[in-house]
């Protein structure tokens, strides 16, 4: 009987041993991670994203994807017959910028559209009005941004609805890309205001 | 245009005219929703869509349906739902329309159930509530008045503050329900 509760003691012990080392392991690892990030190192699996493109920007000038060499941007991809996210991010973004100042400058953001049959130049240069000056529209041939969509592993699809019409199914992450034009961070719908700030913060700091 | 919409609202009579015995009986409250603040915002320029939102209760005893509506400055209305997964943003239109539980509240917002303008005919204006009808299986059109809400809003009332001073929810419950049945 005694033998038996000192045996089933050290077996909690032993677990309660497991359950520390594994939590000690996992504090380490989030430590190491933490610690990257700081230091400005990217992503897991950053390099995969952003390629060469050629597109087309809201002044109706080309636009190649060399301009972005060794500047700080976000990018995210949207159109213009969109209801909700892609107004509400642009209106974020406007908002972080104004609360950025003059520091995000050197900070380019790009809207890219998934619908160029719809969004020509002129178009997103009218709808963009509405936002700050430092935003770009991009659009294309529909080969030059199913390229760019490529590169950026960005989902866009289009889905009929009545009337011949159509509206579009798209990622809705913005992408901050780094001066080496490294994936640093993103920045999400879901996430409140303050963080979003602070990548952005970091990211026209770090450059 | 007049003829397609006085057909469509023959149409519809003859619907509720069909399944009216059902609840035409005492004066009861088979079929009743009560919309609440329905809002739009103000769009950038040269869009074509926007977006609706509400508080829909049905006050009734049976479910009911928000099938669509119209909306004055837009071509047509279709009820969408809008998801994220995965970082991607999808958008559905929302076939049979959403189903209201007796007694059950949904609420029309950003990011979930709206009601997606197709075919902007006007830009909405801050100050300028903009009329339309909601259209439900049983409880038939409801006159609603949206208030336009600064652009990027997320809801009404959200930061910057209304021009217009247009507090009130625009309803004027119960007078626009459809006469049922008799």
């Amino acid at each position: 009987m005694a033998a038996r509760t000192l045996l089933s003691r050290i077996r909690l012990a032993l677990w309660g041993l497991v359950a520390l080392a594994a939590f000690v392991a996992g504090a380490l690892l989030l430590g190491h991670l933490q610690e990257a990030a700081r230091q400005g190192a990217s992503l897991p699996g950053a390099a995969r994203f952003g390629g060469d493109f050629e597109l087309v920007d809201h002044n109706g000038q080309a636009f190649s994807s060399e301009a972005l060499k060794g500047k700080p941007h976000a990018i995210f991809f949207g159109f213009t017959h969109c209801p909700d996210i892609c107004p509400t991010t642009l209106f974020e973004i406007t908002k972080h910028l104004e609360e950025l100042g003059p520091k995000a400058n050197g900070l380019k953001v790009f809207f890219v559209s998934v619908d160029p049959a719809r969004d020509t130049p002129e178009h997103l240069k009218n709808y963009l009005s509405a936002f700050d000056s430092r935003i770009t529209g991009l659009t294309g041939t529909q080969e030059q941004v199913a390229r760019a969509i490529k590169a950026y592993r960005v989902f866009a699809e289009k889905v009929p609805t009545g009337d011949d019409d159509y509206t579009m199914n798209h990622t809705a992450i913005v992408y901050l890309f780094d001066g080496q034009g490294t994936l640093a961070s993103t920045l999400s719908w879901e996430e409140d205001e303050k963080t979003r700030l602070a990548k952005l913060t970091r990211l026209a700091d770090r450059g | 245009m007049t003829n397609k919409l006085s057909a469509a609202l023959a149409l519809v009579l003859t619907g509720v005219a069909m399944v009216a015995p059902g609840q035409a009986r005492a004066g009861d409250q088979a079929a009743g929703v009560k919309i609440e603040k329905p809002w739009t915002r103000v769009t950038p320029p040269g869009a074509k869509v926007a977006a609706g939102f509400m508080t829909i209760t049905n006050t009734g005893s049976q479910a009911d349906r928000l099938v669509g509506g119209s909306v004055s400055l837009a071509k047509r209305i279709e009820v969408h739902e809008m998801s994220m997964k995965d970082g991607v943003m999808r958008m559905n239109e929302v076939a049979n329309g959403i189903e209201i539980a007796p007694g059950a509240t949904v609420v029309l917002k950003p990011g979930g159930y709206h009601l997606m303008f197709l075919g902007l005919t006007a830009a909405p204006k801050q100050g300028e509530p903009v009329k339309g009808k909601m259209k439900f299986e049983k409880a038939g059109e409801m006159a609603v008045e949206f208030t336009v809400a600064p652009l990027g809003a997320k809801s009404i009332g959200d930061g910057d503050k209304m021009t217009g001073g247009h507090e009130k929810d625009g309803m004027d419950h119960g007078s626009h329900h459809m006469n049922h049945g008799k």
